[in-house]
């Protein structure tokens, strides 16, 4: 006994000194960790926030969102218009003290294109990149391709001998459940370095004391550690008792509790994600409603009604606490193509709305399922509740079934749902990609988030041209034709835009960024 | 026989008269119990019916007038603007109707296969007992979670609404009918070495009989103990397995739902959402169990 | 005895064998993995290619073959969602659970036996009164529930210990263990309480109705009369005589204990199987989800069955009632 208290003593003298108790030391708090540190296996938020801090990108979007060089001092497409040019920095350094040079990124263009990467679709567009000279890169691509910039934002950079002394060349084939050196090591050029690495649990990184930008960003942070907490309780409540500085995702309801205690405060700023029902306008017949050999959502003004029916305001003062923009469209205003005339929000009128359900012969209403995330968006579940009672205003019967968005999401791809909620981020900040995926009629390469069974051809041409329009303001002339049938023929419901909240101690200086994207080189400590 | 029973039920009442706590958990059960009845006629509102809900009374505090409607609710209601009140009397018949017809389950088949075993013994025993072992195996809330995932995997998606207070009693039912089975069997060992029984089976009537008539209210106390700390259980598993995500739907919350929607508002001040239905849970399972104690001294003599 | 020993292990594989069948197929229903690991801009394509190279396109039996095939090696696949094998992921995350429950179950035997005895030696007094009915609280409530309570109470309001994880760890090969930092032991305070309030209120009514049993009999009277202290006849003969179903109770509810760790462990983000568990139902991480239910029945059906041989060896008379009833 007395040896296992000696034990004990000399176990937290040892730590007492290997932690020295720093300012400097972000601890870091959000729901979900970093799927792996593979930075192209994965194409999703959480495990691009740590490859931020690891690894870089040649163009960088800041903590509002803009482009900004990052390893890339310069881009612009050449004379040839399948030809974008970027000028490499000079002298950066990989984290192991090797030098960065365009074969770094010719490598890992290329290794982002191969089968097993999560990101090959963001360089569909892609045919060959090539090194000119040692600082300079040229991507070549298969017709025009203006938007180009936006899609690189995410593409990590990793050191080419360090790839190949590692054998890891390809990217981790993720899905094939392979486990690679590069899944849980990293050698990027970012402002942190990795020093520790249990999934799920813990991660600690440190300043890289030879980052090419510590004169330029503030780099106050010496050393992070984030452990992921899934529960929002929990999480809160490490944010109140001071056992982390910074989380994500603080539930609205909680963020008058973190504003008013002491040496804590909450920053919010609009996301770049709108929120929306989708419904199976196509099918001749639905399967959860009582209607027997008609589809009603086929109708466009029962369509009309139910956008009619929604009070939007309601949700964003009871549901979100203020803490949401209602929208009018599905299109974060960040997004190429938005205008505030889109965005308005439709009135809420009951009346007129159940004067439309009559008329489209649905005077006594119809019942139907609504199927709901609860763990995906915020207060998924409690928007998705609130529109079962506005519904039943007008006399449709909503069943609710709300479930993890892993049992969520493949309804909508397997057609397999008639009422859904989604919400969608824009990574590219333009119109395209929403079309892409949420409005071409669903095929191998479109339109894999339609679940609404819409399908207009003279809709897919235009939207199929958008990839090598180079005229823009033709292109932008065409994106707004779009818009427009999509909302005269109300095929989505717009709910709202969501606002991110990020809890953190007072003594945190630190914007929210709108894809969610916390950069802790920008992070600085009031003093 | 009857007069057998009127001394029991003489012994048992004398008992009760003498424990205060008792009176008072009975008290309880009784007004909770007729709540739950009765909640249409006693609940001002109906909050299983979402269009009569507007959202715009949401999170109003007990007894004070709501910012934008001027509405008034005694408890307050809840983030959906549903009366707490009200939703908790709703929730209770719920949580109640999942707890007794889990709890009839399990002991319909675990006093039969419990019966069974014991009294036929031979493979059947041994099957039983191995299948006891198994479901041992998967703690309860492990079943209930295979439960919903293979019902929810069967049923068509407009059922599935209704379907998971089925589920719930299910797997809640097939978790504990081992406890019943357990019991039942080894009381079934016992008597059947008994001479009535052996009486019984000279004058030829049939195992079935037997089983049913003579060894069956002879183990009935225990089974009585049993039921009544396994009304309090299933109770408290529909609530925890509602924490998990496979309770009953939100639109129809039980007080396990409830208070899982309650949770959420801990921090933020709006304590009557957690409050209201966790007292009511808190005082319900308590009396239950407190009455199961009291039948289990009661009903076994020795402990006095 | 021997025919005994190798038919109850016989019996013990086919069990595991049942349980591995069920909980493969059933959460074959939970969901479908494809989609969770392609990101928002998959094609049907890649959905048809992921499932081939899963195998989920396989029939049924076949794909229960392969599983079996390589559970025998301890082999249970690659984690849907962490890309690394199952069983380096169940070897990580054991030490954080089994700590949790070793001080759990020591906090449920602890203070189960003591107030046991407590509540059986002043049967009348309030104190005793008011503890047995104090603690069914602690069973009238959810364990989530307690858990944000303590959670609310001890790290919000007061400050005194943590609210998630296991603080800092030492690393002792390939163990990690939290006993040996003060940061370490505080984490484990709510969480273990959380866990064992149920199995100790157990405990206590189990020790309490055992030695009432036992200060009735004979012996014990006999005890007092020859003018034995009242401690040595609680404490050296009737506690003694209560232990033996106490320790069996405890053994058996230790796998529940695991089990149950599911709920405190997402509470309170504590890093052990539990938690793997439920992020695989959620993420329908069907490899972890599989060998998580494998790994507790393994466990489940080894005490099952060496409590049994205890009692054959112990007992006689259970061998010739089994061995009656077998008939």
């Amino acid at each position: 006994m007395k040896r296992l208290v000696t034990a004990m003593m000399l176990g937290t003298a040892a730590l007492a000194l290997a932690a020295p108790a720093s300012a400097e030391t972000l601890r870091w708090a959000a729901a979900g960790d970093s799927l792996t540190l593979d930075p192209h296996a994965q194409n999703e938020g959480p495990t691009h926030t740590m490859s931020h801090q690891v690894y870089e990108t040649l163009l960088h979007r800041d903590m509002a969102g803009k482009i900004v060089p990052s390893l890339a001092t310069e881009w612009a497409p050449t004379d040839d218009p399948n030809k974008w040019e970027f000028k490499l920095r000079p002298g950066v350094k990989f984290h192991d003290g090797a030098d960065f040079t365009a074969s770094d990124v010719v490598f890992s263009l290329k290794r982002a294109m191969l089968p097993d990467s999560d990101m090959k679709e963001l360089l569909a567009s892609v045919s060959d990149v090539v090194a000119v000279d040692d600082l300079t890169v040229q991507i070549v691509t298969n017709g025009p391709n203006p938007i180009l910039p936006s899609n690189l934002t995410n593409l990590f950079i990793l050191d080419e001998g360090w790839a190949k002394a590692n054998g890891v060349e390809k990217p981790q084939d993720f899905e094939g459940g392979e486990e690679t050196f590069a899944v849980r090591n990293a050698n990027g050029t970012g402002a942190f370095m990795l020093v520790e690495r249990a999934p799920d649990s813990k991660t600690v990184l440190k300043r890289n004391p030879n980052h090419w930008g510590k004169d330029q960003f503030s780099q106050d942070v010496t050393e992070i550690v984030f452990t992921p907490i899934q529960n929002a309780a929990t999480r809160v409540a490490a944010l109140l008792s001071g056992e982390v500085d910074f989380i994500q995702d603080v539930p609205v309801q909680d963020l008058g509790r973190v504003e008013a205690a002491d040496g804590l405060v909450v920053r919010t700023a609009p996301q770049n994600r709108v929120i929306f029902f989708g419904m199976n306008v196509g099918d001749a017949d639905l399967k959860t409603d009582n209607i027997e050999g008609k589809n009603p959502f086929a109708d466009p003004r029962v369509r009309e009604a139910m956008n009619m029916a929604i009070n939007r305001d309601a949700i964003r003062q009871v549901v979100m606490r203020g803490q949401s923009q209602p929208a009018g469209v599905i299109m974060p205003p960040f997004v190429n193509g938005w205008t505030p005339e889109l965005d308005a929000v439709p009135a809420t009128d009951v009346a007129k709305a159940k004067a439309l359900m009559a008329e489209a012969g649905y005077g006594d209403g119809f019942s139907v399922t609504l199927n709901c995330p609860n763990d995906r968006y915020i207060n998924d579940e409690a928007i998705c509740q609130a529109a079962v009672g506005m519904m039943g205003q007008i006399g449709i019967k909503v069943a609710l079934d709300a479930k993890p968005k892993a049992q969520h999401f493949p309804l909508i791809g397997g057609y397999e749902t008639d009422f859904y909620m989604l919400g969608w981020g824009v990574p590219t900040f333009d119109s395209e990609y929403i079309f892409n995926f949420l409005v071409h009629t669903k095929g191998e390469k479109y339109g894999s988030w339609n679940g609404t069974r819409y399908s207009n051809p003279e809709l897919d041409a235009k939207i199929e041209s958008l990839a090598s329009e180079t005229d823009l303001a033709k292109r932008d002339a065409t994106i707004a034709e779009i818009w427009q049938v999509v909302q005269a023929e109300t095929i989505y419901l717009p709910i709202h835009h969501q606002v991110l909240n990020w809890g953190m101690k007072s003594a945190i200086d630190f914007p929210v960024q709108p894809e969610d994207q916390p950069h802790f080189k920008y992070l600085t400590f009031k003093k | 026989m009857n007069a057998i029973r009127r001394a029991l039920d003489s012994d048992l009442g004398h008992s009760f008269r003498h424990s205060p706590v008792t009176i008072v958990a009975a008290f309880f059960v009784v007004v909770l119990f007729a709540g739950a009845i009765f909640a249409p006629l006693i609940a001002p509102y109906s909050p299983f019916d979402p269009a009569t809900l507007n959202l715009m009374n949401g999170f109003t505090p007990p007894m004070e007038p709501n910012a934008f409607t001027g509405e008034t609710f005694w408890l307050g209601t809840d983030d959906q603007g549903r009366d707490v009140f009200s939703a908790i009397l709703y929730g209770m018949r719920i949580s109640l109707f999942v707890g007794f017809a889990a709890v009839l389950l399990a002991l319909i088949l675990g006093v039969v296969a419990g019966l069974v075993a014991g009294y036929v013994g031979g493979w059947f025993d041994t099957v039983i007992m191995r299948v006891a072992d198994v479901q041992l195996t998967f703690p309860s809330i492990l079943v209930a979670m295979l439960i919903f995932g293979i019902a929810k995997g069967l049923t068509p998606p407009d059922m599935r609404d209704q379907m998971a207070i089925w589920v719930l009693i299910v797997s809640i039912g097939l978790s504990d009918w081992v406890q019943f089975a357990r019991v039942v069997r080894g009381a079934t060992l016992v008597e059947r070495g008994k001479e009535y029984v052996q009486a019984a089976r000279l004058i030829g009537r049939s195992p079935g009989a037997i089983m049913f008539r003579h060894v069956l209210p002879n183990v009935m106390s225990p089974v009585l103990v049993i039921a009544t700390i396994g009304l309090a259980l299933a109770i408290i598993a529909e609530a925890t397995l509602s924490f998990l995500g496979v309770g009953a739907p939100p639109t129809q919350p039980s007080l396990g739902t409830l208070i899982r929607i309650g949770q959420g508002y801990l921090f933020s001040g709006e304590w009557w959402i957690l409050f209201f239905p966790a007292m009511t849970l808190l005082v319900l399972a308590l009396s239950v169990n407190l009455l199961g104690d009291w039948l289990r001294e009661a009903l076994n003599p020795r402990l006095r | 005895m021997l025919a005994f020993v190798i038919r109850r292990v016989f019996q013990s594989v086919i069990v595991l064998l049942v349980v591995g069948l069920v909980a493969f197929s059933l959460f074959r229903f939970v969901g479908d993995p494809v989609e969770n690991m392609l990101g928002q801009e998959r094609t049907q394509a890649d959905i048809d290619r992921l499932r081939a190279q899963l195998g989920l396109d396989q029939p049924f039996p076949v794909q229960y073959w392969r599983f079996l095939q390589n559970a025998a090696d301890g082999n249970f696949g690659m984690s849907y969602r962490q890309g690394r094998p199952v069983t380096d992921l169940l070897i990580e995350r054991a030490p954080a659970t089994l700590e949790l429950a070793f001080v759990s179950g020591l906090f449920a035997l602890a203070g189960g036996i003591v107030l046991g005895i407590y509540t059986a030696i002043r049967k009348r007094g309030w104190l005793a009164n008011f503890i047995m009915t104090a603690s069914l609280i602690g069973v009238s409530l959810p364990t989530f529930l307690i858990g944000i309570l303590l959670i609310w109470i001890f790290a919000v309001e007061l400050g005194w210990l943590p609210s998630f994880g296991r603080g800092e760890t030492v690393r002792i090969g390939w163990w990690t263990t939290g006993f040996l930092t003060e940061s370490g032991l505080k984490a484990l305070i709510l969480p273990s309480i959380t866990l064992g309030l149920y199995q100790m209120t157990l405990i206590m009514r189990l020790v309490r109705s055992e030695m009432l049993e036992v200060l009735r009999q004979d012996y014990i009277r006999f005890a007092r009369a020859r003018g034995l202290s009242e401690r040595a006849v609680n404490f050296g003969h009737a506690l003694k005589n209560t232990l033996v179903p106490v320790i069996t109770v405890t053994g058996l509810q230790l796998g529940s204990i695991i089990a149950f760790a599911i709920i405190t462990e997402t509470v309170f983000q504590w890093p052990g199987v539990g938690l793997l568990f439920i992020n695989a139902v959620q993420f329908v991480d069907i490899p972890v989800m599989a060998a998580y239910l494998m790994l507790i029945s393994v466990m489940f059906v080894g005490i099952n069955l060496i409590v049994d041989l205890l009692y054959v060896a112990i007992d006689p008379r259970l061998r010739a009632d089994r061995a009656a009833a077998a008939k």
